[in-house]
C-alpha cells in the first residue's frame, strides 16, 4: 500500500506513539520521513 | 496539530510533493483522528498553524485501520501497536479518518 511513498508518522501521546507507528511502517519496507508523538489538548 | 508538525509537513511536501508522501496516524480517538487527517488533506481547521487554508491532498490513515494491519508483518504489528485495538474505539476512528482520506482522493 505504501507504493514507494515516504511517510510521515503522526502518533499522539494519549494513543499510539510515533515510534511504534514508525516501527511497524519500517517492517513494512516504508521509508519514514518524519516521525512525532504529539499531545492532542 | 502542533505547529511545528504542520511546518515540518509543509516543508516535506515542498520537497518532494504530495504524491510521494503517505501519513500514519496514532491518535487515541475518532475526534482527534478526525482533526489531524483534515489538517493533512484540507488545511488546519483552527485556522492557527502554516497549514491553514492549504489543501495538501495527502493520503492518511490510521495505524489500527485494516489496510496499514494487512501491510504490516503481524508479529511486529502485535508487538507494537496490536493492544491499542482492545483500548481504542477502532471503528469510529477509521470512520473519521476515512472520511478525509475519501475527500483527498476526489
Amino acid at each position: 500500500m505504501f507504493d514507494g511513498k515516504q511517510v510521515i508518522v503522526i502518533g499522539e501521546r494519549d494513543g499510539i506513539a510515533g515510534p511504534a507507528i514508525a516501527a511497524c511502517v519500517q517492517a513494512a519496507g516504508a521509508p519514514v520521513a518524519f516521525v512525532a508523538t504529539e499531545c492532542f489538548v | 496539530m502542533d505547529l511545528s508538525t504542520q511546518e515540518t509537513i509543509k516543508r516535506l511536501v515542498d520537497q518532494h510533493g504530495a504524491e510521494a508522501l503517505l501519513v500514519v496516524l496514532g491518535a487515541p480517538d475518532a475526534e482527534s483522528a478526525g482533526i489531524a487527517a483534515e489538517t493533512v488533506v484540507l488545511g488546519d481547521p483552527s485556522w492557527a498553524g502554516p497549514l491553514a487554508g492549504v489543501q495538501l491532498g495527502l493520503p492518511v490513515y490510521h495505524i489500527l485501520e485494516d489496510e496499514l494491519r494487512a501491510a504490516v508483518p503481524a508479529e511486529v504489528w502485535e508487538e507494537q501497536v496490536g493492544l491499542m485495538l482492545d483500548v481504542l474505539e477502532v471503528d469510529d476512528i477509521a470512520d473519521a479518518v476515512r472520511e478525509f482520506r475519501e475527500q483527498a482522493s476526489t
